[in-house]
């Protein structure tokens, strides 16, 4: 929970795979004054169907309120909020360190621990790619700030519900 | 677009014979056509039964104004001053039928005018369809002569809409739009057509019947609110515990009050409310857009609830030990402040829109459906009760009006319902449509036709002709002197196709709903809000060929409103009224609803 009470949420949303489909949602959350931290989208396995992955900061009732007002769009077909203790969360972020030789030792050390990648080196940069929960990358993150992080860019978050727990596009039967 | 599940043909090709609607097709015994995406939408208009577009042509609509003028036998066209007014219009007809409107404008302007009565009709859940041209794919994002992206612009203020990109999607993306407008809660669905998809030809393949229901968009959750045959076994078998619950709720009140909206109207269960509120035996109360849905000849009725509400309304709110809210929204001009609102009561809400519910109020228990279709499943679980002292208690709080000489708005208000009780009677928005909703008494669901959730200025005499021309039959307007300003234009409309609408206008020189806060809460400090201006009122009707009066007394009212009436023709009866007169009782937004600051 932050400071003014509120908590984050992950939002799966199952929708049409249609132009627009994206704005409808986003304009959806920002219109009805949600502050999206991530937001993740891309194709599943049924090629009409998208999945909108979205953090979002809230308390139970305006996530309620939120599921509500998603449903009403005729694009969505299914939503889910996340139970934290039974989903699987990740996202993919790729952050270019200015860093000399003399340095590159401990950075690679860090690498080791957080089981990241080096994707790209030159003599002054190292360009790194690490997957994991929000906690894990951003204590990655402040590691290497000491060395001078010159870019980052993240994926958003993507999350799995785990075991035989599945979110399908069959539509919901009131 | 929705991705489709094809349709699947039916054997005996009912789908392709339609002997009566189709003269043409039948004629020529073939199964389909090639025609061009102008004249599909005009088939699929009438294969939903449209009878009358609101709308006005431009560059980008010619091909769709073409196949109108081609098929003017079988549908018909109002062209408006001013697109707003067409939208307004097409809103108008909706709620006065129940009917999906439609309106028609052509690209960028066109459709950028209709901004406003989408956003009206979206706020009080009218079934509407609004199409507008646009530009040739090709010249689509080059900022092209008349290019507006008015499928981005009226996402936040439509139920759904779309842009047709393809010529061979047209025709069941127009059957889906209107099925979406009118479907769960209604509200406006906008198309927007490429000029190239109107030239474009294919295959029209004409359908009737269930077919004409978009099998996707149909099992969406929103749409399963009014379930029938299967669908409504399993929805009864769901509802059922909370069924019990909400009869263990009644059963238990000592000081129930039913609270009713537009939801009612909507869906058609206004013989069920009324049976309602006589087996609970209990008072009842109406937002604004509710009015009408139980008469308010009936002494149950305590009035409408709210900023501008009854005494007696908003006191038993505060009183009641169960509050029973059935297709309504409690919007913040009804609740004052929320905190404080119901604060002995129970909650027990149903609606059809499950967002509504723990929106503004939080519920003890909800039941989420089609009101005629919850209350059908609740009556015949209810017995009879009595509240006899709480019935008694409730209506003695109903207020005494003073009588004086004045000439003031409740006389017109009442003078007109007493020559004519039945009219219905269509608003702007200000002081003149509180005291319409608090003065005249409506008596039947669709009478009063007003825009509650937007609060539009300039709605009423587009909405006015819409009814008008839907009902063939004279209708009251009425409006302000501000609100009057912002439609005028459209009395060459109303001139022109002699549309029987009797506009009374409440002329007190003011925007007085403004005035009226700026007198209570600004110190008196009337900043732009005095209308010492013209124009003539008598001179524009003249101009316009409209019968016309000024009165400023109760007889010269009664004499002017009876002539109107027996022309059943256009007519404009300006009355001269006070700048001071105030609308009361009144609760100051975010107030107790029970603490008047005007009685
Ligand atoms: C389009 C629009 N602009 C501004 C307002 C704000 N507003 C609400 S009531 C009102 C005054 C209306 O004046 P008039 O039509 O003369 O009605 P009166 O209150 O005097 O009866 C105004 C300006 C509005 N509701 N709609
Ligand atoms: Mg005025």
């Amino acid at each position: 929970m932050n400071k003014n009470g509120q908590n984050r949420y992950t939002v799966g949303v199952l929708v049409s795979n249609e132009p627009g489909v994206l704005s409808r949602v986003s304009g959806l959350f920002s219109r009805r004054g949600f502050n999206i931290e991530s937001l993740a989208v891309g194709p599943t396995q049924d090629q009409s169907v998208s999945r909108i992955t979205i953090v979002v900061l809230g308390n139970d009732s305006s996530i309620e309120q939120l599921v509500q007002q998603l449903y009403k769009l005729i694009v969505v077909r299914k939503v889910r909020v996340y139970d934290p203790a039974n989903t699987v969360e990740r996202q993919l972020v790729m952050i270019k360190v200015a860093a000399t030789a003399a340095e590159r030792e401990g950075l690679m050390r860090i690498v080791e621990i957080f089981k990241a990648k080096v994707v790209d080196v030159t003599r002054e940069s190292l360009s790194l790619t690490i997957t994991g929960d929000a906690d894990k990358v951003s204590a990655m993150i402040e590691l290497l700030e000491d060395y001078g992080i010159t870019e980052i860019v993240r994926t958003g978050t993507v999350a799995l519900q785990r075991g035989n727990q599945i979110m399908n596009s069959e539509l919901f039967d009131l | 677009m929705v991705p489709r599940v094809i349709r699947p043909k039916r054997e005996d090709g009912c789908f392709f014979t339609i002997p009566v609607l189709y003269g043409l097709i039948n004629e020529k015994r073939v199964s389909s056509l090639k025609l061009c995406g102008a004249a599909i939408l005009i088939e699929c208009l009438i294969e939903q039964g449209t009878e009358t577009i609101f709308g006005f042509p431009g560059g980008a609509v010619l091909p769709i104004y073409d196949e109108l003028y081609k098929r003017s036998d079988r549908i018909g066209h109002v062209l408006t001053a001013h697109e707003q007014h067409a939208g307004h219009a097409a809103d108008g007809y909706a709620r006065v039928t129940g009917k999906t409107g439609v309106c028609l404008a052509t690209s960028g302007p066109g459709a950028t005018n209709l901004v406003t009565a989408i956003a009206t009709a979206y706020m009080d859940s009218t079934p509407t369809v609004f199409i507008t041209g646009n530009v040739p794919q090709t010249l689509m994002g080059t900022d092209s002569f008349q290019e507006a992206d008015i499928s981005g612009i009226t996402m936040p203020i439509t139920k759904h809409n779309y842009m047709v990109t393809d010529v061979t999607k047209l025709a069941d993306t127009i059957r889906e739009a209107f099925f979406i407008a009118r479907t769960g809660r209604p509200g406006p669905v906008l198309v927007d057509i490429p000029k190239d998809v109107q030239i474009a030809e294919t295959e029209y393949v004409p359908v009737t019947g269930d077919a004409l229901i978009p099998p996707l968009s149909a099992s969406h959750p929103t749409m399963q609110l009014r379930p029938v045959g299967a669908a409504l076994e399993r929805y009864k078998l769901k509802i059922e515990p909370f069924a019990a619950r909400a009869v263990e709720l009644i059963q238990q009140s000592e000081r129930p009050l039913i609270y009713y909206g537009g939801g009612v109207i909507l869906s058609g269960a206004e013989r069920q409310l009324l049976e309602l509120a006589n087996l609970v035996d209990a008072p009842v109360v109406s937002s604004l857009m509710g009015l009408g849905a139980i008469s308010e000849a009936d002494p149950r009725v305590l009035g409408m609830l709210g900023m501008h509400g009854t005494h007696a309304a908003n006191i038993a709110m505060q009183r009641c030990d169960l509050l029973i809210a059935v297709g309504v929204r409690f919007s913040d001009r009804a609740l004052g402040n929320a905190a404080t609102f119901a604060p002995n009561a129970k909650v027990l809400h149903i609606d059809i829109d499950r967002a509504e519910i723990n929106k503004n109020v939080t519920t003890t228990l909800h039941l989420t459906g089609d009101a005629r279709t919850v209350l059908d499943l609740l009556l015949p679980r209810l017995e009879q009760k009595t509240h006899a002292t709480w019935m008694r208690q409730a209506q003695s709080m109903a207020e005494e009006y003073l009588n004086n000489d004045l000439f003031e708005p409740r006389k017109i208000l009442k003078t007109m319902s007493e020559i004519a009780p039945e009219i219905t009677v269509a608003t702007d928005v200000g002081q003149h449509q509180m005291w319409t909703a608090q003065h005249f008494p409506f008596i039947r669901p669709r009478q009063l036709v007003t825009s509650g959730g937007l609060g539009t200025m300039g709605f009423g005499l587009g909405a006015a002709m819409g009814a008008a021309k839907a009902l063939g039959e004279p209708v009251v307007l009425a409006t302000g002197d501000g609100s009057f300003r912002m439609n005028l234009t459209e009395l060459s409309t109303i001139a022109y196709y002699q549309f029987p609408v009797i506009i009374v206008l409440f002329n007190n020189g003011t925007l007085g709903m403004v005035r009226q806060w700026q007198t209570l809460f600004f110190g008196k400090r009337y900043s732009q809000t005095t209308l010492d201006r013209g124009p003539d009122f008598m001179k524009l009707a003249d101009a316009y060929g409209i019968g016309h009066a000024r009165v400023n007394t109760v007889e010269g009212f009664r004499a002017a409103f009876s002539e109107a009436l027996s022309l059943r023709a256009p007519y404009l009866i300006e009355c001269m009224l006070d700048i001071d007169e105030m609308v009361a009782p009144m609760v100051a937004p975010g107030s107790p609803i029970d603490s008047f600051c005007l009685n």
